[in-house]
């Protein structure tokens, strides 16, 4: 019986010829990363268990990118902690206000994550590392503290489910409109302590942004990871980023799933997930016309160039309806000065839209554009559970950039093919 | 030894809202435990007291903050037919217990009397007089909660400094 690529990737890392789906192990780490939030508590359960260094000082990435430019004086108190920590074990990849980006976009960018490496971190979304073909997968604070003083996690070997993709997008259909549809598929536990593995003639087709997009939102189907084989464009992408071996694992032929998924690209359309669960999709045309409030761009979901040129390409010389506010965020600072030297950014702020520096933000209702009782917004962000953006009452309509870019000039739920 | 019960899918941000997490101390975030899909929970809440739910409990957002909050509220388990996968990692690293069993969660209603055996994995239904078997958790997860935690029991096999 063979292995699929998450479980090439364990037994390589656990040092064993091959492992199986149930099996426990314990593998070594290539990267351990925490944000503002996850990062404080972790610190503490590392001093209260008496821990004093870290396993690598290289291999820990530090983002302070949820409640960035710092929100209020709690939050302040918590990266000051983690500054403070970074300083003191000479954390390499620390990135404070100014270098921050989106935690997901920004490693990727940095270099910091490579083809069959074993990432874990403390925020779950870190199953975005999934499209650069790494296994990597979302823990919490006591995973991370032990994460960083012994550079080692236990882990059980998921089972996978096989996501065959076939045939191309058509036009102002995204990466994000992939992964909703296949929640609305198989639900917010439909791969529940299990890999999304994604294959098919359909993945060439997919933009390195699309990946991203895609793997970021395992998660939200209950995904302990979603990941892509390693291919020509994912060689393009770490050209000149990674700059150390690293290995592509392929799924052997006789590899056994627990289930298989086809999704026909070419049949796609634009996807929304209504409140409040990422698996209650409907097809964009379905819901058209819903009052808005709010339109968000941005997030470690969708804050990549690619997500700012579709948003930028649909609000060209259009206004912001007057009934809506329109946030845009880009995740990093390279997207955000990519986006500026193409002119993005005076699209966005002629058509009235307010653009923001790199954070998490307004995706967890943290600051930058919460909500208030009755209000809806449509966003690019991965979750719309109650109260996520703000007041228990408000809600949120998941989609892509160009599903929001037009519901923000239409002042309402917009297809963007109308 | 009261139960409350909520539906599936209760996700990471109803059971400790984001708003609350630039706070971690335990006191603060059992203060605001649940409050988005029950206002009652944190004032009634006794020691002792269960949470029974639906399958994926703990979906969603990473934050161990969540099975902290609930743990500093005094619930002595929560009983689920799922959880999600972070949730469980982070209940086991913190050393919170919780309990597989799908009959257990549908059957037992709110309100009920339930005790908890976690040795032999039985759930007792006082008010009906039902038992329950949970799903054992693996040994080396075992050797973990017995530890007191993850930490613990690294600092055990002395793997750090």
């Amino acid at each position: 019986m063979g292995m699929t690529m998450t479980q090439k990737i364990l037994a390589r890392a656990a040092g064993l010829d091959k492992v199986e789906a149930g099996q426990l192990i314990e593998a070594k780490l290539d990267l351990v990363l925490g944000n503002d939030i996850t990062t404080p508590v972790a610190i503490t359960e590392f001093e209260k268990a008496g821990f004093t260094q870290v396993f690598d000082k290289d291999k820990i990435a530090i983002v302070l990118d949820h409640y960035t430019p710092c929100k209020d004086i709690k939050s302040a108190q918590l990266c000051k902690q983690a500054r403070e920590f970074a300083h003191k074990h000479a954390i390499t990849n620390f990135f404070d206000v100014g270098q921050m980006g989106v935690e997901h976009a920004l490693l990727p960018e940095k270099g910091l994550c490579a083809p069959g490496e074993v990432i874990i971190g403390a925020d779950s979304h870190t199953c975005t590392y999934g499209a650069l073909g790494a296994f990597s997968t979302g823990i919490g604070s006591t995973d991370m503290a032990a994460g960083m003083a012994t550079g080692l996690s236990w882990f059980r070997v998921p089972s996978a489910i096989k996501v065959t993709l076939t045939g191309k997008l058509q036009p102002h259909v995204s990466g994000k409109d992939v992964i909703l549809h296949l929640i609305g598929r198989i639900g917010v536990d439909g791969a529940l302590y299990k890999s999304i593995e994604f294959t098919g003639e359909g993945v060439s087709s997919l933009s390195m942004d699309d990946r991203f997009t895609i793997s970021n939102m395992a998660i939200e189907a209950g995904g302990k990871n979603g990941i892509f084989p390693v291919d020509e464009k994912t060689m393009e992408y770490i050209n000149g980023r990674v700059n150390r071996p690293c290995e592509a694992f392929q799924a052997d032929p006789d590899a056994v799933y627990d289930s298989e998924v086809v999704i026909d690209l070419n049949t796609l359309e634009p996807t929304v997930a209504m409140p409040h669960l990422p698996e209650n999709t409907k097809v964009v045309s379905e819901v058209a016309g819903l009052p808005i409030d709010q339109v968000v761009i941005g997030s470690c979901t969708n804050g990549r160039i690619q997500d700012m040129r579709i948003a930028a390409g649909i609000m060209k010389g259009k206004k912001v309806a007057s009934n809506v506010r329109c946030v845009v965020i880009p995740a990093t600072q390279e997207v955000y000065m990519q986006a500026m030297k193409e002119g993005l950014m005076e699209i966005f702020i002629q058509a009235g839209a307010a653009v923001s520096t790199p954070t998490c933000g307004p995706c967890l209702g943290g600051h930058m554009g919460c909500m208030a009782e009755g209000e809806r917004a449509v966003s690019t962000t991965n979750r719309n559970f109650v109260g996520r953006m703000g007041h228990v009452e408000s809600e949120i309509i998941l989609a892509s950039p160009a599903v929001a870019a037009a519901s923000a000039i239409a002042g309402c739920v917009a297809d963007p093919r109308a | 030894m009261k139960v409350y019960k909520y539906g599936a899918n209760v996700d990471t941000d109803v059971i400790i809202p984001a708003r609350h997490l630039n706070n971690p101390d335990p006191k603060a975030l059992a203060s605001h435990c649940m409050e988005d899909i029950d206002a009652q929970f944190a004032s009634t809440v006794e020691e002792g007291d269960i949470i029974v739910a639906g399958p994926n409990f703990g979906c969603g957002s990473s934050r161990e903050h969540a099975p902290v909050a609930i743990k500093a509220c005094g619930v002595k388990c929560v009983i689920a037919p799922s959880f999600a996968r972070i949730f469980y990692r982070n209940a086991i690293n913190i050393g919170f217990p919780i309990m597989e069993c799908a009959q257990a969660a549908e059957e037992i209603n709110a309100g009920d009397q339930v005790s908890v055996d976690f040795a032999t994995g039985v759930i007792t239904d006082e008010t009906t007089g039902k038992t329950y078997q949970a799903a054992p958790f693996p040994e080396f997860i075992n050797g973990i909660i017995q530890s007191g935690g993850l930490l613990n029991s690294l600092k055990a096999r002395g793997v750090a400094k």
